[in-house]
């Protein structure tokens, strides 16, 4: 199904979201009745201390996990009990995930690692290397295509992380601390990177950050504090 | 192939231990290789035996010589077609380790038991006109730059000739080739009149053992025991038995080849299981955060265990193709200096295709563990370890 006519005009619908994670004989309780609405083409920014519980909302919302009570519905698709082979061809067409670490594979070129997602689809290898060359170019790292992570700053590698999530086209760009290992100006950057792809290209983005200057880009801003969400920031 | 260089490029992460690894599997296809040229040349006869082909040798031991008046009893014997024979002769040329067969035997009798020798007729013509005839097989002509013509001393470990030495002279009249790949053609076989005139000392008169044609190879057993029954409580009694047995028997003499062979390459793969599981458990264990990476990006669970067992399946297939290619390579040129010791000594091409199976089975089962585990990882818990 797709994303870009979600019913009542909601992309990401969370509602009633518990979160449990057992150790050993503790329960841990990491979210506790979140409700959330992010609209296409919406950039939301998702604030909160370490613990709060900001990544794991992130992975309800991107498919990575399921909630111990409560409804993730994106799009039409309420992902929370799609089976595990459903849900990972669901991420490849419809979410691109871009990470604090870049988490690129070392052995592989920037191409390369864009190219990954593309690996699951029916392209051929020409239109494969089409897609990774837009995409690239939109990142403004097609002078770089050829070169491993290593040889790339940091800032060129978070680019290189969002020409893949964005390389399948997917509506929902779910990123996580993108600029938390960046100095300011390659931080800037990638915001401004992100920004664009909101605003020229319509892509719903949710960014989970401790960075109030990097929440600012954002169009609207939540806050998580001990699994609870708020409008409001934490005292 | 899509996925290759994905495949790739997890062995070229730690390419020292990979190549280690790598060299570890080299190592032991090498060794398999070898290993079946040796079973080959020691028991590979078995196959090419002829059914209806019967050893008959002296009851209790083959160096016990045998009347040659047996020959015309054993063809009267129902079911037998004909018989002829051969003696052990153990000569060498100029240097004993120039070692290889010499029988003496009844040339025209001895090729129509044998029509896995090819000699052309003109060669056996110029056999039967030349006492001092031999033909010889083409690996030792072409070992020995022998050709047709040639005057060759063969100095004798058992046979005096009649001037008190051993040293024989024999002119060679024929080259003879085999019918199929694993034929010996090292042997040497001369005339027996020549060596029954000419040896003294003992045994004129007498033969090493007997080969006998049956006219059907099911009665093989039936025909055995008459053979034994008539010559039963003589002075030379026989023991006869289907030249493939007479086969594995000399070669059981060194012990149970096919077991010794299983033995040891079952110790090495099972090393090689041990050292190969190890590496691609370590593999996925650093790269479980990438793991996670790909799974979130759409990678499923299959997919995944399809990418790990494809690593392992590639290492070792590329040791398993260096090492069964090495040993192709080389037991040529040990097979040369080997030629007189184990005259069928060849890699075959059935050990080959079974290497390769082996090299595959290999990653499949060094695989299956890392590649299950790797296929459970949780995406969530595998990018909380990036």
């Amino acid at each position: 199904m797709s994303l870009d006519k979600p019913k009542n005009g909601a992309l990401v619908r969370v509602e009633g979201v518990e979160k449990v994670f057992h150790r050993g004989s503790e329960d841990i309780h990491v979210l506790a009745n979140v409700n959330l609405q992010v609209a296409a083409g919406e950039f939301l920014s998702m604030m909160g201390p370490s613990g709060s519980g900001k990544s794991t909302l992130l992975n309800l919302i991107g498919g990575l996990d399921r909630p111990t009570n409560g409804m993730v519905i994106v799009g039409d698709d309420r992902i929370d009990q799609l089976p595990d082979r459903i849900l990972a061809g669901w991420r490849a067409r419809h979410i691109g995930f871009v990470f604090q670490l870049y988490n690129l594979m070392p052995m592989l070129t920037a191409e390369r690692n864009v190219e990954l997602p593309l690996l699951l689809t029916h392209l051929t290898r020409a239109e494969r290397k089409k897609h990774v060359e837009i995409a690239l170019e939109m990142v403004g790292l097609s002078h770089r295509a050829r070169h491993y992570p290593r040889t790339l700053s940091g800032g060129e590698q978070q680019r290189v992380g969002i020409a893949r999530g964005i390389v399948t086209d997917p509506t929902l760009l779910l990123c996580d601390e993108p600029t938390g290992d960046l100095d300011r100006k390659s931080g800037d950057e990638i915001l401004d990177l992100l920004q664009a792809l909101n605003r020229e290209h319509g892509k719903a983005i949710i960014m989970v950050t401790h960075d109030p200057h990097a929440s600012a880009r954002a169009a609207r801003t939540v806050y998580l504090n001990k699994g609870e969400l708020s409008l409001e920031p934490v005292k | 192939m899509k996925y290759l260089h994905l495949v790739w490029s997890g062995l070229c992460r730690k390419k020292l231990r990979t190549s280690l690894t790598l060299l570890s599997i080299v190592v032991a296809f090498v060794l398999f290789g070898f290993l079946a040229a040796v079973q080959e040349a020691l028991v590979g006869g078995v196959a090419l035996a002829g059914a209806d082909r019967l050893i008959v040798r002296e009851k209790v031991s083959i160096i016990n010589l045998l009347p040659i008046s047996y020959e015309e009893r054993m063809e009267r014997i129902p079911g037998v077609d004909f018989a002829t024979h051969q003696t052990w002769f153990g000569g060498i040329y100029q240097d004993p380790k120039n070692f290889f067969m010499q029988n003496p035997v009844e040339p025209e009798k001895f090729l129509k038991m044998h029509p896995e020798f090819i000699l052309p007729p003109d060669q056996l013509k110029a056999w039967l006109e030349t006492r001092t005839g031999a033909i010889v097989g083409r690996r030792t002509a072409d070992r020995f730059h022998w050709k047709v013509g040639d005057k060759v001393p063969i100095q004798s470990s058992i046979w005096s000739n009649r001037d008190g030495s051993r040293h024989w002279d024999f002119d060679i009249v024929g080259i003879f080739d085999g019918k199929e790949k694993g034929t010996d053609t090292t042997p040497m076989f001369f005339r027996y009149d020549y060596f029954d005139e000419g040896r003294q000392g003992f045994g004129q008169g007498e033969v090493g053992w007997y080969t006998i044609r049956i006219k059907d190879p099911s009665q093989a057993a039936e025909v055995a025991k008459r053979v034994d029954a008539e010559f039963e409580n003589s002075s030379a009694e026989t023991k006869t038995e289907p030249e493939g047995a007479f086969i594995q028997a000399w070669a059981s003499q060194i012990g149970n080849i096919v077991f010794i062979v299983a033995a040891i390459l079952s110790a090495v793969f099972f090393t090689i299981l041990l050292v190969t599981g190890n590496t691609m458990a370590q593999a996925v264990r650093e790269r479980t955060g990438e793991i996670g990476v790909l799974k979130a990006i759409g990678f499923t669970n299959r997919q995944v265990l399809f990418l790990v067992l494809a690593e392992s399946c590639l290492l070792t297939v590329i040791g398993g193709v260096v090492g069964l290619g090495l040993a192709r390579a080389v037991t040529p040129v040990m097979a040369a200096q080997l030629s007189g010791l184990l005259p069928l000594f060849f890699f075959p091409a059935s050990a080959l295709l079974l290497g390769f199976g082996l090299s595959f089975l290999l990653g499949l089962v060094t695989g299956i563990f890392p590649a299950i585990s790797a296929m459970r990882l949780s995406v969530a818990d595998s990018l909380r370890r990036m």
